[in-house]
């Protein structure tokens, strides 16, 4: 039998395998990624004809430009996937409630790592499906309302950079979420709010530059602003300068504000986990 | 080595009689009686010895085996297995065990068991040497097969079973907790998967506790039995001394049912 011990692969190797099983996972169900990137047509043609008909009656009163619009609004479509803050991993929410949890917690496994690695993977897996048909057929739109490209290649870095610590983010506010159902017979309740407040402050509804100023400066504090808000915007030129330093360095901070409160949260609820029947 | 000292733990049940009235009454007050599912529990458990944990349902078997494995913290005592306490140390400890929960799946849906597997493999940082002759040895013990290249919800209970003990002893653990293993078995399968756990012990020198309600699983694996009752020992000794505990009685089955009648445990 096994006496000797070889020698052990690196331990980062685990989530990224895990990483890997979701990702495939998520691959598996084509189906849904077709009417995924029609849904998303619909609703881009939907929203930019709605702005449209408001840019005719009034062009110069509106603080982004139609074609900057379209383009926020393409990309969104786009990396729906990414930065929907209504999406739930219910399988999460079955383990808690129906006890599977055991299965997680005799792993040699840190369980918020793991949860974020598997979000991070689904999400991925849905986005790369969805992207592709989405942008390449928005940058042949005719102007002023296909998808632009970027206004420099900066933005573009800056972009993809935001981009990614904005998925992180919304992973990191979800988990908030995910570990309130240890507290609650049923996480209904809080997933509902959670996801309805975040879709409205994230910008996901309506940009947050077509708020009243007053509340934008306000949103534009709160890490809700750090989810697409920032890569969207960042992209289609609207945010430059100091001023994105300025919220690139916050959605850091936010960032690591949400894992650490969440990690030190699980770590609590953990303790007093109570793994119901059999 | 295992060795429990005066374990508690107290579960708190919300309770209320049937009713609109007072379901509504429950809204604004809610009862909650104490349950103490496990009442001043000690014992030990030496390297190498299969233990079969016996007790009515509810008499606290599941959560001794939650404690012992990191899952739940007790209320008080002390639990300390090679040196670890298991809820204070959960990642260092459970490297060392393997688990199998009758009731539940640790292997993915919708993927070949395989891919299950070798998840498992990179979660535990296996090396691939140890890796492929575990599994080579476990495919050949549990008659594997094909049945690791097909999807887990395609299984029947009886494979399923056999792939989740399996899962189990790829990291090559010294102490395997089995809650209730043969539940809704046919057969063949109890049969295999007692023979398997047997060789198991004997081969690896694995150290097993296993709950169970089949008092012919505890027959033929276990030389040492611990009663459990109302969240408290009340033997622990051979399946032959219990039994002598119930004279007269036609079979194992009726023994058990007469010695829990006996310590009033039902």
């Amino acid at each position: 039998m096994i006496l000797h011990k070889e020698k052990s692969p690196p331990a980062a190797r685990k989530y990224l395998s895990l990483f890997r099983i979701r990702f495939i996972n998520g691959m598996q169900y084509r189906l849904a990624a077709y009417a995924g990137v029609a849904t998303q047509f619909a609703w881009g043609f939907m929203l930019i004809l709605q702005y449209a008909a408001f840019y005719k009656t009034n062009s110069v009163g509106f603080p982004m430009s139609l074609a900057q619009l379209s383009t926020y609004t393409w990309l969104q479509q786009a990396f729906l996937a990414l930065f929907m803050t209504w999406f739930f991993e219910n399988e999460i929410f079955a383990a808690i409630t129906g006890g599977n949890i055991a299965y997680e917690l005799v792993r040699p496994v840190d369980l918020y790592t793991t949860w974020f690695t598997k979000n991070i993977a689904i999400r991925c897996s849905k986005a790369v499906l969805r992207c592709l048909p989405i942008l390449v057929v928005a940058v042949f739109l005719p102007a002023p309302y296909g998808l632009t490209p970027p206004v420099s290649l900066f933005a573009f870095v800056m972009f993809v950079l935001t981009m990614a610590l904005g998925l992180a983010t919304v992973v990191a506010f979800s988990m908030l979420v995910y570990i309130s159902a240890f507290h609650t017979t049923n996480a209904g309740g809080v997933r509902i709010i959670a996801a309805t407040l975040a879709d409205f402050l994230s910008g996901a509804l309506i940009p947050l530059p077509f708020f009243p100023d007053w509340l934008r400066k306000i949103i534009e504090y709160t890490p809700f602003a750090s989810m697409q808000n920032l890569p969207l915007r960042i992209y289609c030129g609207n945010i430059a300068g100091v001023e994105l330093w300025r919220a690139a360095a916050l959605q850091i901070v936010w960032l690591a504000a949400l894992i650490v409160g969440g990690w030190l949260w699980m770590r609590a609820s953990l303790r007093r986990v109570v793994v119901q029947g059999g | 080595m295992i060795e429990l000292s005066h374990i508690d733990k107290t579960f708190r049940v919300a309770r209320r009689n049937a009713g609109l009235g007072e379901a509504v009454r429950a809204l604004f007050r809610r009862e909650y009686t104490a349950v103490k599912a496990l009442d001043d529990v000690s014992f030990k458990i030496g390297d190498g010895e299969i233990v079969g944990y016996i007790g009515p349902n509810g008499a606290g078997k599941s959560s001794t085996i939650k404690i012992m494995s990191g899952i739940l913290t007790p209320d008080g005592g002390s639990c300390v297995i090679d040196g670890l306490t298991p809820w204070k140390q959960r990642r260092e400890h459970v490297k060392n065990i393997g688990v199998v929960f009758g009731h539940r799946s640790q292997l993915w849906w919708d993927v070949p068991v395989a891919d299950s597997f070798e998840l498992i493999r990179d979660i535990y940082r296996v090396p691939q040497a140890e890796y492929t002759r575990n599994l080579d040895e476990l495919r050949e013990l549990l008659g594997l097969g094909e049945i690791i290249r097909t999807p887990a919800r395609q299984l029947s209970l009886g494979q399923r079973m056999r792939c989740e003990l399996a899962a189990s002893l790829l990291h090559s653990p010294k102490l395997l907790f089995l809650d209730e293993p043969t539940i809704g078995l046919d057969a063949v399968s109890k049969l295999a998967v007692r023979d398997f756990i047997k060789r198991i012990n004997r081969e690896r020198g694995t150290t097993v506790i296993l709950t169970t309600h089949d008092m012919q699983d505890i027959e033929a694996l276990a030389e040492r039995v611990l009663l459990i009752g109302r969240g408290r020992i009340l033997f622990d000794g051979t399946f032959n001394v219990l039994l002598s505990e119930a004279p007269g009685a036609n079979g194992a089955e009726q023994a058990l049912a007469q010695i829990y009648r006996k310590y009033n445990i039902t």
